[in-house]
Order: C-alpha cells, then sequence, then structure tokens
C-alpha cells in the first residue's frame, strides 16, 4: 500500500503530514523521501543510516579514431549536448539526459557509455521506520532518475509513505505514478489554492484516489473547503494555524511527540484513508 | 578569410544582432570579396538549451575562422576555442561597417565568455 504525500504548492506541510503519519503507525511503515532537489524528513525522522549508494546515468563518450564526423549524433540530440567540429566532438554532460539517442544513430559505434553520478541514495532505519532518501548531486538537473531509483526500493508488502517533491512537473509524477493513494496537502490561502487545483487535475490525470488535509487551517478564507466539496474531495485532516506547532517544526520535532492528541489525529488519518480504499474497492 | 556575424536580417545592410546562439541569422563572409552565405538561425533561436553550442558547431562546420557578435555565453565560447575559432565580443552596428573595421585590424580578440549561460 503506497500513500504518496504531495501538494501543488511548496511549504504546506508535506514533510510535517508524512513523517507524523510515518511515526504515529502502529505497524512497520517504509519512508520514501522523494522530494531529492531537497530531501528534508531525515532532519525529523533522525534515522540511522546504515547504506549509502550512487545514482548514476550514461552520457556519451565520442571515440574520435571511429568518429567520422557525420553529425547525425548532434542532429537527435534535443538537448544541444553535443557539438561535432571539423575534427573534435564536444559533449556538454550537464546539458545530456541519457536518453540514448547519439548511442542509437552512430552508425560507427563511435560512442561509448560513461558514467556520470546524478546523486546518492540514503537507507536507514528508526524504530517501525524503514526509511530511504535521494539526494541530487550540486549541478545536477535530472530528478525523475534518483525518484524512481528511491521508489525501485518500494517494499510491497508493508506500507509505504511517499514525500513527494512539490509541483506538478515530472518529479511530481515520478514520486504519485503507482500510489494507491495520494494525500494532498494545502493551506487555506489564494496560493495553496491555485497549486491545489492543479496538483488536483494531476492527480485526477493518473486516476489515483485521493483526500485532502488542510495545513494552517483558520488562515485565510474558505475558498479551499468550498472548493474540495465542489470537486468532492474528502478533507480528512485539518491541522490549525497555531505558534507551537510551527515552533515545534522549526526546533525539527515532532508534531505527535510534543503535543497530546495528535498521534490519535494521525492514526485517524490513516484509518479514514484506509476506509476510503476499501470502500473503493467494494463498488 | 572566412568570418561568422550574427545578423538580424539575411544582408549585409544588417544590423548586428547581439546574441550569438539565438541570433536570428548568422552570415558565413568571405572578407575579400564580400560573398557571404546567411543562415536561418530560427531553429536555434527557440530551442531549449544548447543554443550557443549547436551555433558554434554550424560556424565551426562552415569553415569560418573568426565569429563578431554582441554577446557570447561560456558553452558557446568552449566550442569555438575548441573548433580554434577567435571570438570577438561587444559588437553592434551593421554588418557591413563591422566587416570593414575587421579588415582594418580593429577589433579585439575575447579570452573569454563575456555573458552567463542561460539557466
Amino acid at each position: 500500500m503506497i500513500i504518496s504525500i504531495a501538494s501543488g504548492k511548496g511549504g504546506t506541510g508535506k514533510t510535517t503530514v508524512a513523517t507524523n503519519l510515518a511515526i504515529s503507525l502502529e505497524k512497520d511503515v517504509q519512508f520514501l523521501d522523494c522530494d531529492v532537489e531537497e530531501p528534508n524528513a531525515h532532519l525529523f525522522l533522525d534515522p540511522t543510516i546504515v547504506k549509502k549508494e550512487q545514482v548514476v546515468a550514461f552520457v556519451p563518450q565520442v571515440d574520435l579514431e571511429k568518429c567520422t564526423f557525420c553529425r547525425k549524433c548532434m542532429d537527435i540530440c534535443r538537448f544541444g549536448a553535443m557539438a561535432v567540429l571539423k575534427k573534435d566532438v564536444m559533449v556538454f554532460e550537464n546539458l545530456c539526459h541519457s536518453c540514448g539517442g547519439c548511442f542509437a544513430v552512430c552508425s560507427e559505434n563511435a560512442i561509448m557509455e560513461k558514467e556520470r553520478s546524478l546523486g546518492t541514495i540514503e537507507h536507514g532505519v528508526m524504530d517501525h521506520i524503514s526509511f530511504t532518501n535521494g539526494r541530487l548531486e550540486i549541478g545536477q538537473v535530472m530528478v525523475p532518475p534518483i525518484i524512481k531509483k528511491v521508489r525501485s526500493f518500494t517494499n510491497f508488502e508493508t506500507i509505504t509513505i511517499i514525500d513527494a517533491p512539490p509541483g506538478t512537473s515530472c518529479p511530481v509524477i515520478a514520486a504519485m505514478k503507482g500510489a494507491d493513494f495520494v494525500l494532498l496537502v494545502t493551506e487555506p490561502t489564494p496560493f495553496g489554492l491555485h497549486d491545489l487545483k492543479l496538483a488536483v487535475e494531476t492527480v485526477k490525470l493518473l486516476g489515483i484516489p485521493h483526500g485532502l488535509v488542510i495545513n494552517r487551517a483558520g488562515l485565510g478564507n474558505d475558498d479551499v473547503k468550498s472548493y474540495a466539496k465542489k470537486q468532492e474531495i474528502p478533507i480528512l485532516m485539518e491541522i490549525p494555524f497555531d505558534k507551537k506547532i510551527a515552533k515545534i517544526y522549526s526546533n525539527g520535532q515532532m508534531i505527535v511527540d510534543s503535543l497530546p492528541g495528535y498521534r490519535e489525529k494521525f492514526q485517524e488519518l490513516f484509518d479514514k484513508i484506509m476506509q476510503l480504499m476499501e470502500n473503493r474497492e467494494n463498488r | 578569410m572566412k568570418i561568422a556575424v550574427t545578423a538580424m536580417e539575411s544582408s549585409l545592410d544588417s544590423l548586428v544582432d547581439p546574441r550569438f546562439g539565438r541570433a536570428a541569422y548568422i552570415l558565413i563572409i568571405d572578407t575579400q570579396t564580400l560573398e557571404f552565405k546567411a543562415f536561418d538561425n530560427h531553429e536555434n533561436k527557440n530551442a531549449f538549451k544548447g543554443a550557443g553550442i549547436q551555433a558554434a558547431a554550424m560556424v565551426s562546420h562552415n569553415e569560418a575562422k573568426v565569429l563578431l557578435t554582441g554577446f557570447c555565453g561560456p558553452n558557446a565560447f568552449k566550442t569555438l576555442e575548441k573548433a580554434g575559432i577567435k571570438v570577438v565580443n561587444d559588437q553592434s552596428g551593421s554588418v557591413l561597417d563591422l566587416i570593414q573595421k575587421f579588415n582594418q585590424g580593429n577589433v579585439v580578440f575575447a579570452d573569454q565568455a563575456n555573458k552567463d549561460g542561460h539557466w
């Protein structure tokens, strides 16, 4: 059972919800931090890291002895990553998306695969939580391969909670696709609502059941609620706009460990998700 | 000698296009006879990334020895340097005037890019 936690807008509380939910569950949980451009769930869960590994992609390396400077590789490259000169070929590794086009069109077999590091994966444990995160290397821009690598460790025997990146582009799709449920976290502000609408469109396109958590409830207005009602998206939890919660977060602590009643509230959130899934299966 | 000049239009009366990778046209000109070929750069102009690199490869392919333009980014400069093409940055005015200026030796060759890359 995979629950992906997404938002559209950044900073609405994805990680807060994901980490508190994971800690509250009284069974084995897998936590995948797929916000690989700025992973931060480890700051809250504080897992003991037991293993680290590299994520690599392939970039072309041209054998100038074999190259006939025909320019097929340069012509097929949609990212402008190759420049075929009179007697030289330049490869701009940072522009390369590792699509393999240049390897495929080279009739001289002059292009070899060279490894390039995109980022790292870390595995760790904390009580009942088995933890994995991805981290994009500075200067690199290819996010989805790292997210896919993180997700390749999905343990289908347990509950998997994915902390997705913000937005609605490729990285978010990579973090939501194939999930059983998407939990959208929003805030009741015009920005929150605007980006929530985009996120809802994305989730609908992927055909994944979804529900809403309103964080900082009490702030802004009721437009998010009326939108949710109109779209028939269940509001599964509201977390109040409370200075105490902000303080707990800023100290890297968990709400469920610091404020009474919240562990139960997050357990309730999980039960509601399971209920929605069951109702869906029975239909 | 063949040189490359970025231009707003496909003629020698045109103004110099300040951009290199995303110039409207790149003219490959023979400095003695003033015979030239105009290359429509519009595909590069709308490229997502790597426009300067592609333009540099095109200049190299057409055997120009010098590029005269307004701004040249780091990737384009690296490519041109590797192809043995000298770069003259910060140019403006008409293409014809610029060729004259070049023929009189009134230009300074750049030793680095004069524009940051686009991200």
